[in-house]
């Protein structure tokens, strides 16, 4: 009685040919990742009656509610700026008040926290993480390192700013952000999250200059 | 044991090695007699509790590698130093002597390219499998890049 | 319903001569950093662990040869993140030992204070990742962590009011330290020790009553006295392994000479002696900031000016090691100076690098769920281990 042997696709990281494949990637979304056929004919329908927009707004901003009060965030820590996160976690600067549970799935998150810095070796499991997280997603950039490179930019193996890498929602500067910060960019992200709106275009990484 | 019966011990056994004063003992050997000398360590010494391993980079004069070994009991330091020579990058690996080697010797093998013979397993530990270059060397720039993150 | 025998089958086909290898990816719950674990099963056995590091490789050593001696240590302190002030500790004692660099009492017993107040707050964050990786997140274990992270943010309180930041300091500097204790400081200090020496009996209580963290405790992750030696593994592994090594008392550095404390030493070599080992060290790090304070001198708290520019400090050609006993063992910094304000060659003796390298040795044989606990009791900080 054996189980079935699966098939594991090769690493994605691997496939690309240059620099300029792997932008590509980051700049479009991917095709069948548009809203269904019914549900922008029944946007549609609800438009085309006079004050129809206004539905469609009231269930926008009651979505949008859902959203914000209850985004988990994928426990990613790499670095001292773990020791932060976790810290807001806990009792004192409780996070779970806003609604975050740390969860270590990613199939099951909304929310990224970069902590620490992001290393040349770490970057295609970090990007490997994130694509496994279901839309609609955010990640927080916490701390210098992942804003930017931090102390270690000039580092041979550190990556300038975890937005190389992936699309980033809030820049938290410190070195570790105490809880305090921390918590200020999980509120600005909640704003953030209040005007969200299912559009085409997702910001990009950044633009790789050294 | 006291640090001038090692002293005298280490120069009994090595004529050509440079013994200093102070703590840690620091002896210098030839490259030829690398392994003996940890052996000699182990044994004779009684330094059964292997510190570090790393290499410097002296430019023109080459590579050394450095060791440091303890006896718990006595409290004594040894500092182990063996200058390889310019353009010299293999070394006797001390593995087989001291298992704590093991992991020491990979991070100079990924950091300076020293390859030591005996090794089991010497392979790249902190960076990626397919990183050129090795970059503790002093000819190695500090904010090299390496597409397509940086 | 099965038989009996129709499950004996099923068991014997699976736990075969096949093998299985298991990824413990760099990203997982057992939050104590990236790191990855490739492990060979047979069933739920351990054959062989490769463990695959460097993924917080943040280039230390060669940004060090770039970086003055006044610029340096607040960087050393992302080494060992969790205990900061002793990778900065070990570097500026480096420096001093060449440059023959006098540093006054009163900055060796501020030192003191901060190391051991640093080892308290280590080894809180380690009780609760430990008992939280052995209990589950939302299980038992969330409790102990709760309680040894309320306790860690009054030390950590204690902290900023002193050097003004929670983790990563830049308090030692070439010649002393930085900051003087500002009023009211040794007073809150002892009323925060008193608190936590009482609360570490509690959960001591809570611990050693639980049969279920007895059982994943005792008897898991036994090292020997030989091997603990010759990979060279230190602090409480070594002295939960029988072996009385303890830097502060066998190579004493910044006064610890004249403290009186114990070194606990523990023959069993399982990671129930490790915990005792680190149980004790609490009490005993309370014990010596508690002298400390009753004596601590007046006087200078550094015997460098204040830091006005970057390449203030000039150290002159020598090398030497200092090393630390941090709350995860010897922490050394071996630093060849050639004259300038800029090191030549900096290594860190990363003392999690060699407890990390124990792993391969002493995991094989047991079941997959004993991985985390042993990892635990080993309390790796991969910033240390990547540097």
């Amino acid at each position: 009685m054996k189980g079935p042997i699966p098939e594991i696709p090769a690493p994605i990281w691997r496939n690309f040919k240059d620099l300029q494949e792997w932008e590509l990637l980051h700049k479009t979304r991917p095709v069948d990742d548009k809203h269904s056929v019914l549900f922008e004919s029944v946007t549609e329908g609800i438009h085309s009656f006079p004050g129809g927009f206004v539905v469609t707004t009231a269930a926008d901003a009651f979505l949008n509610w859902a959203r914000k009060s209850s985004v988990w965030p994928v426990t990613f820590g790499l670095a001292c700026c773990a020791i932060e996160m976790m810290a807001t976690f806990c009792s004192r600067f409780d996070v779970e008040r806003l609604g975050m549970v740390p969860w270590a799935s990613p199939r099951h998150s909304d929310l990224m926290i970069v902590s620490g810095t992001v290393t040349i070796k770490m970057a295609p499991m970090l990007l490997r993480i994130y694509e496994q997280m279901p839309d609609p997603k955010w990640a927080v950039s916490m701390g210098s390192c992942a804003n930017s490179g931090g102390p270690f930019r000039h580092g041979y193996h550190v990556v300038k700013g975890v937005d190389r890498v992936i699309p980033v929602d809030v820049y938290v500067p410190g070195c570790p952000p105490p809880p305090e910060s921390l918590l200020n960019g999980l509120l600005l992200l909640q704003e953030q999250i209040k005007h969200f709106k299912r559009t085409g275009q997702r910001a990009a990484p950044n633009e790789k200059v050294d | 044991m006291s640090p001038d019966d090692a002293r005298s011990a280490i120069g009994a056994r090595f004529s050509g090695a440079e013994v200093g004063t102070g703590t840690p003992l620091m002896v210098t050997v030839a490259p030829g007699h690398w392994a003996e000398l940890a052996g000699f360590a182990k044994e004779t010494l009684g330094c059964c509790f292997f510190s570090f391993l790393t290499a410097v980079d002296w430019k023109e004069q080459g590579l050394e590698v450095v060791a440091k070994v303890d006896n718990l009991d006595d409290g004594l330091a040894v500092m182990m130093k063996t200058r390889l020579g310019p353009g010299v990058s293999t070394c006797a690996s001390l593995t087989p002597i001291y298992r704590g080697a093991n992991w020491m010797e990979r991070e100079c093998w990924d950091m300076f390219g020293i390859r030591f013979d005996g090794h089991p397993d010497l392979r790249r530990i902190l960076l990626e499998d397919t990183w050129e270059g090795h970059p503790l060397l002093k000819s190695y720039a500090v904010d090299t890049p390496h597409p397509p993150y940086r | 319903m099965l038989d009996q025998s129709t499950v004996a089958r099923v068991e014997l086909d699976w736990a075969g001569p096949e093998r299985i290898t298991m990824n413990m990816g760099p990203q997982h719950p057992s939050s104590h950093g990236v790191f990855r674990a490739i492990v060979t099963l047979e069933g739920e056995t351990v054959v062989a662990v490769d463990a695959v590091i460097g993924y917080l490789h943040r280039c230390h050593e060669k940004l060090a040869e770039t970086l003055t001696y006044a610029q340096y240590p607040s960087i050393a302190s992302k080494t060992d993140y969790v205990a900061a002030m002793t990778s900065e500790f070990a570097y500026v004692m480096a420096a001093e030992e060449i440059g023959k660099v006098e540093v006054p009492k009163r900055a060796q017993y501020l030192r003191v204070i901060c190391a051991e107040l640093q080892r308290v707050a280590s080894h809180l964050l380690w009780l609760g990742t430990w008992c939280m990786d052995m209990g589950g997140a939302l299980g038992g274990g969330a409790t102990i962590f709760l309680y040894c992270i309320r306790e860690r943010e009054d030390i950590l309180d204690l902290f900023e009011s002193l050097v003004g930041a929670r983790l990563l300091y830049g308090f030692y500097q070439v010649g002393g330290v930085r900051y003087d204790l500002p009023d009211g400081w040794a007073a809150q200090c002892r009323a925060t020790i008193d608190r936590i020496d009482q609360r570490i009996g509690e959960y001591e209580q809570m611990l050693e009553q639980n049969p279920f963290f007895l059982a994943r405790a005792k008897g898991v992750g036994v090292v020997s006295r030989e091997l603990a030696q010759d990979v060279g593994i230190a602090g409480p592994l070594l002295r939960g392994s029988g072996i009385p090594w303890d830097l502060r008392r066998t190579a004493p550095y910044s006064s610890y000479e004249d403290f009186d404390f114990r070194i606990p030493v523990e023959t069993d070599g399982d990671c129930f002696a490790r915990y005792r080992v680190r149980m004790v060290e609490f009490r005993e790090a309370i014990k010596i900031v508690r002298q400390a304070l009753d004596k601590l001198p007046a006087g200078p708290i550094s015997s460098r000016p204040a830091l006005k520019s970057v390449a203030q400090i000039r150290i002159q050609k020598g090398e030497s090691y200092a090393r630390v006993e941090g709350p995860r063992g010897e922490v050394g910094c071996y630093l060849i100076a050639d004259g300038s304000a800029k090191p030549y060659r900096m290594k860190w003796r990363g003392a999690s690098f060699s407890n990390l390298s124990i792993l391969p040795h002493i995991i094989p044989g047991h079941k997959v769920a004993d991985v985390v606990a042993i990892m635990g009791s080993v309390d790796p900080v991969f910033g240390e281990v990547d540097r």
